[in-house]
């Protein structure tokens, strides 16, 4: 109604003040769910175990500590050679995806998405199973150990391929057809349309990608330590000082170090957006693939090869799920799916689950489409809009053990007003919700940053508030990524362990950390039939999306086509 | 959007929150942290609740590392009334920082001496030992020719290179018992000596205390040093494995129960803590280990050697636990610099 009776000139910056209070409001759920906790933790660092301030001390101990420097140099050269290996391998998958007329497009863009469907035992097993000591094609390792570096990278390589390759499906999703045209009319070869053009578009993408797989990689100490042997990383020494030692002054410190590459990545970012300029114009028409075989054909294959190793890991973990005793006894049988036998929350846990990652996917999504936008295009950021990105990008740098460490820490503390959360549910949820922040964050604003600004500018111009437009335009228009990102958040929460096996309570504890005990107790077929059940609900939510994909996209994607 | 989205939040987090709360009317409710196996899980509870029917038993399990952590972080603010079955250098190191609470259940003075707390009143009570040991896959041994080792010195023969795994003893407390019992049994000097010829048969230290094993069993390894209770697990899925003790002298650590400083059950806790050193407790006990805390009662599990008990090292725990940092700086300086795997 105000907007009615104020003049022209006062309504813009009451809107504004409006989508900045949003923005602060965001700003506000982060600080509650991630700095804050971290905060706490972090100051540790600089105390002693007793809290007396020590200053660099703890810093000074473990640069002084023998294998720092080796297990530095380990995290960094495996981290940069996945990242080698996954990002050209995501990137020719991805533009497969959305840039050539290959048929099965729907399943290979699901079989993409098949190593973070599971818990990461399931590749680790798997691997185990046929490179390992007693396993099926160890002799393709030439007599080396899958346990150590090579094992380390195979895995990591799996693991973060469909983290890169949703970005970069994301980024190559939307081109305008006239550019092609106008390239083609002017001449332009196919490999200098290739770097002009499309690489262009993409690179906040292939920075992006990038980014998330190197820090993944130096993150994660499950692959590690699991099948990494004794061959050190940074992320392990985390693991070591926190469960081993119980010295999460020791453990802070390794955080923070481990918060180095956000920082990088943090720079990057800021280089790469002022780099961009958007890419989608209103006018904009999009780019449909003429079937090419020369183009075609190698593409088919290579997605035809990645989906096989994909497939084929996924395969040999169902097997190994279904086996009594692997690898002497091998008869097929389904008792390793009696989950109560192994485990007193048995099938209950699957249910808990399953209620966590609904929750973070739903609320998650909600609120990080929302920042997204806010940041991109409501409120013109200021330093309000880079503390927000900043902190956006910090939780993928954040090992999962600091923060559940982090989590007991602060919500735990006896003056947190926020203590009720605490083993209940919803603290799963919340951290469910910023564990994956960055990923769900990047998707979004990758989405949006393709989308002219001038949807905002003619909305203005026509006096429609700008949540009118973002409810109208743009959440339609990016409807697809939305779901991408629920579908992401949901999977994610559904196979994640690292940080909630600190944070459920009796009755709530989860079908992932249930993995894990199973695995530890000996039970290796069991641990595979719980993470064979994680995939088949997540498999599940992920054909369910593709299905009503195409009623999605008749429904708010016709406007593209010509 | 969020009219959509808010009901749905609304509604799992009333779900989370209502759920725990409606059957805790007439019984307390006592949160129990624990690291014992899954499998002993529901027999201790129904044992417990028949004995003790004001109670009732609600299980936070983990491995040891993961709940010390978890108790020690929430020290602030606790929310487990006690400890059921945890290492008892967990508790000596919680012991330290003041957050276990004083109790001498009933009847805690008939418990071996070195297996309860030297306090006045007690600050925990031993339930039972366990003790390092060699997981021997028999079929890997067989195609690469190993012996069957009956000692620790047996595992430095040449014909054992790259064939031993352990848990690295900085990540794990099995890691940390092993290498506590070899410092016991031979004297500082000659276990370090031992340590630095063991590190050449080593083909990996690994971060968690169970994997050596389950990998033996497995036949990823041909041995693994680990504890003895999680070999049984394996060889009842047909594993071939023998679990070996070796004869010259084990380190062993006990799992204890101990009260939780601050705890919001106090008095129901303190009943839990009276059955856990009963008789009938012990007897449930003794059908998973070989050597409970109270003298007298029989173990009725099977495949333990009679003269089991006197491979024990004799080990003050407190002097151990106190030790345990510079051990540890010690074994990491020698033993973690070295980072390529070995083949």
């Amino acid at each position: 109604m105000s907007d009615l009776a104020l003049p022209v000139r006062v309504q813009v910056p009451l809107e504004q003040r409006l989508l900045r209070l949003g923005l602060l409001l965001a700003l506000a759920v982060l600080l509650l769910g991630l700095v804050l906790p971290l905060g706490t933790l972090l100051l540790r660092a600089f105390e002693d175990a007793d809290g007396h301030f020590v200053g660099l001390a703890n810093f000074v101990a473990y640069v002084a500590t023998p294998s720092l420097r080796i297990a530095a140099w380990n995290s960094l050269w495996t981290a940069a050679l996945t990242t080698i290996i996954v990002v050209p391998l995501a990137f020719g998958f991805a533009y497969a995806l959305t840039r050539s007329c290959i048929p099965g497009k729907g399943i290979f863009r699901a079989v993409m998405l098949l190593p973070v469907l599971a818990p990461s035992l399931l590749p680790a097993l798997a691997l185990i199973y046929l490179f390992g000591n007693q396993g099926m094609l160890r002799v393709l390792l030439f007599g080396e150990s899958i346990y150590g570096p090579a094992g380390i990278v195979a895995a990591q390589v799996f693991y973060c391929f469909p983290h890169a390759a949703l970005i970069l499906a994301v980024a190559l999703s939307t081109a305008d057809a006239r550019l092609y045209e106008a390239a083609e009319v002017l001449k332009a070869g196919r490999a200098r349309i290739f770097a002009t053009v499309t690489l262009p578009v993409a690179r906040y993408g292939l920075v992006s990608a990038s980014v998330v797989v190197f820090t993944l990689v130096v993150t994660d100490f499950g692959i590690p330590k699991v099948i990494g042997g004794q061959f050190p990383v940074l992320a392990t020494d985390v693991y070591k000082q926190v469960v081993g030692l119980q010295n999460f002054n020791m453990g802070a410190v390794v955080g923070l170090v481990l918060l180095l590459p956000a920082i990088g990545a943090f720079l990057l970012d800021r280089w790469a957006d002022g780099q961009r300029a958007g890419t989608l114009s209103g006018r904009a028409v999009p780019y449909v693939p003429k079937p090419r075989r020369a183009r075609d054909l190698p593409l088919l294959a290579l997605c035809l090869l990645v989906s096989t190793a994909l497939v084929g890991i996924v395969g040999v973990a169902i097997w190994g799920s279904l086996v009594t005793f692997w690898p002497y006894n091998l008869t097929l049988t389904l008792n390793n799916y009696d989950f109560d036998r192994f485990d007193t929350a048995g099938w209950s846990a699957l249910w808990t689950s399953v209620r966590i990652a609904l929750a973070a996917a739903v609320c998650g999504t909600a609120l990080v489409f929302t920042t997204a936008w806010l940041l991109e295009r409501g409120a013109p950021g200021g330093k309000l809009g880079h503390a927000v990105r900043f902190i956006a990008g910090l939780p993928l740098a954040v090992p999962g053990l600091v923060l559940g460490l982090a989590f007991i820490l602060f919500f735990n503390h006896p003056a947190n007003p926020f203590g009720f959360l605490y083993g209940t549910l919803a603290i799963l949820v919340l951290n469910g919700m910023v564990h994956f922040y960055t990923v769900m964050h990047l998707t979004a604003a990758t989405a949006i940053r393709q989308l002219d600004p001038e949807f905002e500018a003619v909305g203005a111009s026509l006096k429609v508030p700008a949540v009118v437009t973002f409810g109208r335009v743009t959440v339609p228009i990016c409807l697809p990524a939305i779901l991408d990102i629920a579908v992401y958040a949901f999977v994610n929460v559904m196979t994640t362990v690292s940080a909630v096996i600190f944070l459920y309570g009796p009755d709530t504890k989860p079908a992932s950390v249930a993995v894990v005990h199973m695995d530890e107790a000996g039970q290796a077929s069991a641990a595979a039939a719980m993470a064979v059940t994680i995939l088949a609900v997540t498999c599940s939510v992920k054909l369910l999306q593709l299905a009503s994909g195409g009623l999605v996209e008749r429904l708010t994607q016709r406007w593209r086509r010509r | 959007m969020f009219r959509r989205t808010l009901p749905a939040a609304a509604f799992a987090l009333s779900c989370a929150i209502a759920a725990p709360a409606a059957e805790a009317q007439q019984r307390t409710r006592l949160t129990v942290y624990t690291a014992l196996e899954n499998e002993q899980l529901a027999p201790f509870k129904r044992a417990a609740e028949a004995a003790v029917p004001s109670i009732e038993i609600a299980w936070v399990r983990d491995s040891t590392g993961i709940i010390t952590a978890r108790l020690i972080a929430e020290r602030q603010n606790p929310r487990a009334d006690i400890v059921w079955g945890l290492s008892v250098f967990s508790l000596l190191q919680m012991e330290a920082q003041d957050m276990l609470e004083p109790y001498t259940p009933r009847g805690a003075e008939a418990l071996r001496s070195n297996f309860r707390s030297d306090r006045s009143p007690m600050t925990w009570t031993g339930m039972d030992a366990f003790v390092s040991a060699i997981c021997f896959n028999t079929v890997v041994a067989q195609q690469r020719n190993l012996p069957r080792p009956s000692t620790w010195a047996d595992l430095l023969k040449p014909a054992y290179r790259g064939q031993i795994v352990m848990p690295n003893p900085a990540s794990s407390g099995t890691g940390f018992l092993t290498v506590a019992g070899w410092l016991g049994a031979q004297g500082n000097d000659a276990a370090w000596t031992y340590m630095t010829q063991l590190h050449e048969n080593m083909q990996v230290y690994t971060h968690s205390g169970s994997a050596p094993c389950n990998n033996a069993a497995r036949g990823e390894y041909g041995m693994g040093i680990s504890f003895d209770m999680r070999a049984v697990t394996l060889r009842n899925q047909g594993a071939p494995i023998e679990i070996i003790v070796p004869t010259d002298g084990v380190g062993f650590d006990l799992e204890a129960t101990a009260l939780i400083r601050g705890g919001r059950n106090a008095e129901a806790a303190k009943r839990l803590a009276d059955f856990a050193v009963s008789r009938q407790a012990m007897e449930l006990y003794g059908r998973y280990y070989a050597l409970v805390a109270l003298p007298g009662v029989q173990p009725a599990v099977q495949n333990y050697p009679a003269e089991f008990e006197q491979r024990l090292v004799s080990q003050n725990f407190r002097d151990v636990a106190l030790r345990r940092d510079a051990i540890l700086r010690e074994w990491s300086s020698r033993f973690d610099a070295k980072s390529a795997p070995r083949n």
